[in-house]
């Protein structure tokens, strides 16, 4: 199988399910499939620096937390009635989707900018600590933070809106976070195949050659990291209008720990691999957990097994070699 | 074109470079030589800038570039190659020096458009395939072309730079009679593009193309002149020459 009819069946399958749920009329099928493609959003945007630059984030909770909590708080304020801020402007809540998603990207993109600058000058595992240290502060920031809930976290009563779409409706609401995951697919497939990311796949294989040629591989690995964030804060702000709730547990490292499952999981460096890899996570999940308590235990046997003899995830073992060059 | 003067660099106790001066002018292949340990690697390092040195001045193309960092200076036209080839082994020969020209036109902040199919790299990456001999093997991997191959690759790779100077680290390293023999003939032909900075341990190569040679024993440099003027010198020979070659 080429790695092109396995992203189809991919995609095939997300598409199917929800269609499953409509006519068979178990809308968590619906749910469910949603679930996959918002947490599949999320590994999308790690993989770009995981996979394709091989910086391994173990902090991308944080984006997927902010992203999630300015959908939380701009819905809250909207709902209330209170602005966000009184000064030194004047900033009103929001329950448009649009200005949340514009708003959550910016957020994701400008604490990615700010982790980026600090933790990219480290490598290895000092970068994979450095990131998650800055992951947990937000965590504990927004625990000990009562305007917001703190640590019980805060509902949205009404999903937010788009151009008079009816988002309480879980079909609806599944288009659209499938629309936004083919977007976001086809931008990121963009990139790496781009000048960008030539440099980008390059910078993970050889620094020393890249400089050489004239590229600074700080700045390359920076841009990619913000682009990163910017993705994961965008599906931790859906994931929020998903279950109309954000609490701290999106900000905490379990969450970055899944993020990078989805991706490892579904296959580094491929471009539908995280959906794949959380489509995987998600119905072992919700089957081994109906059987026994302990199914992360298998989940974990499972990523040993891909760790150790399928490099390349399910998107490796399906279509044999990498499609898209790293 | 490129003037180095007073160059040092410690590491611990140990004085890799102590005070080397070297400056290389157009048309020229400057040769240096020395034992191994000698500190010609750590001088490269530092001239190309991945190594900050702890005293001394680099200027290039009239500008002083003591302060700049590598990637800086390759734009400005230092092209170097590795001792080891360093190359991006997931990457195809083609990909590889595409990759140098990106850099040199400062393209690598472009995130739409496809970069494969991107005719303008494509022709000048082909180019630089063809002044080396490379063109016909451009689809190949770098994992599946021959070491030699791979030296000629990391020429190819200098050239995209459009380069105002090489500093070739021993591009010789590893080959075989023939390999060198065809590798002689394209340093030779690089002179007339820029000056070449060439480290290299194989002597026949060093004689047969230097205009000058320096020499280097540890960390010092103890003679530099015209080939003929080093062959007949007798410090180098006491300290370098006469013992290594037969």
């Amino acid at each position: 199988m080429t790695a092109r009819i396995a992203s189809t069946a991919v995609v095939l399958l997300l598409l199917a399910v929800p269609l499953a749920g409509t006519v068979l009329d178990e809308p968590w099928l619906i749910t469910l499939a949603t679930r996959v493609a918002i947490l599949g959003m999320a590994g999308v945007g790690l993989n770009l620096v995981l996979g394709y630059g091989g910086m391994v984030s173990l902090g991308h909770a944080a984006y997927f937390g902010v992203g999630g909590y300015v959908a939380g708080i701009l819905a809250h304020h909207a709902l209330e009635g209170h602005p966000v801020l009184a000064w030194p402007i004047a900033l009103g809540g929001t329950d448009s989707m649009i200005v949340i998603w514009l708003v959550a990207i910016v957020c994701g993109a400008l604490l990615a900018l700010l982790i980026g600058c600090l933790s990219l000058r480290t490598t290895g595992v000092y970068f994979i600590m450095i990131t998650l240290a800055f992951a947990q502060m937000i965590y504990y920031f927004t625990v000990s933070w009562p305007a917001y809930g703190g640590e019980d976290g805060l509902p949205i009563y009404l999903r937010n809106s788009l151009v008079g779409l009816d988002t309480m409706d879980p079909m609806t609401f599944f288009l659209i976070v499938f629309a936004a995951l083919v977007v976001v697919i086809f931008l990121v497939s963009r990139v790496v195949r781009s000048r960008f990311g030539l440099a980008l796949t390059a910078v993970r294989q050889n620094e020393a050659r890249v400089r050489s040629v004239g590229i600074g591989g700080f700045r390359i690995r920076l841009v990619a990291f913000v682009m990163s964030g910017a993705i994961t804060a965008l599906a931790g702000a859906l994931f929020v209008d998903l279950n109309r709730f954000v609490s701290p547990s999106m900000l905490s490292w379990h969450t970055s720990g899944e993020i990078m499952v989805f991706v490892i999981l579904g296959g580094v460096a491929r471009l539908w691999g995280p959906i794949a890899g959380a489509a995987l996570y998600v119905f072992l999940e919700q089957v081994l957990g109906s059987m026994t308590d302990h199914w992360q235990f298998w989940v974990g046997l499972l990523l040993i097994a891909v760790v150790l003899h399928a490099r390349g995830g399910i998107m490796g073992f399906t279509s044999g070699r990498r499609s898209d060059d790293g | 074109m490129l003037d180095v003067v007073g160059l040092t660099r410690s590491f611990g106790a140990v004085r890799a470079n102590d005070d080397v001066s070297l400056d290389l002018v157009s048309g020229e292949i400057h040769a240096l030589i020395g034992p191994n340990g000698a500190g010609k690697s750590t001088f490269i390092s530092q001239v190309a800038g991945d190594l900050a040195p702890d005293s001394g001045s680099i200027h290039f193309r009239g500008r002083d570039i003591g302060q700049m960092r590598a990637a800086e200076r390759a734009r400005l036209g230092m092209a170097r190659t590795f001792q080891i080839s360093s190359l991006i082994g997931g990457f195809t020969v083609l990909e590889n020096v595409m990759l140098a020209h990106l850099g040199r036109l400062g393209e690598s902040m472009r995130f739409f458009a496809p970069v494969a199919r991107d005719r303008k790299l494509r022709k000048l990456a082909r180019e630089c395939l063809e002044q080396v001999g490379l063109d016909s093997r451009h689809r190949k991997r770098v994992s599946e072309i021959s070491h030699g191959e791979r030296r000629l690759l990391e020429i190819a790779i200098a050239l995209a730079l459009e380069p105002a100077a090489f500093l070739l680290d021993e591009p010789m390293a590893g080959l075989d009679q023939e390999g060198s023999h065809m590798l002689i003939g394209l340093l030779d032909s690089l002179r007339q593009t820029a000056p070449v900075l060439l480290v290299e341990h194989d002597m026949d190569a060093v004689f047969a193309l230097a205009d000058r040679i320096s020499v280097l024993v540890d960390g010092r440099l103890i003679a530099t002149g015209k080939p003929d003027a080093i062959r007949s010198d007798d410090t180098v020979r006491a300290a370098y020459l006469g013992v290594e070659q037969p």
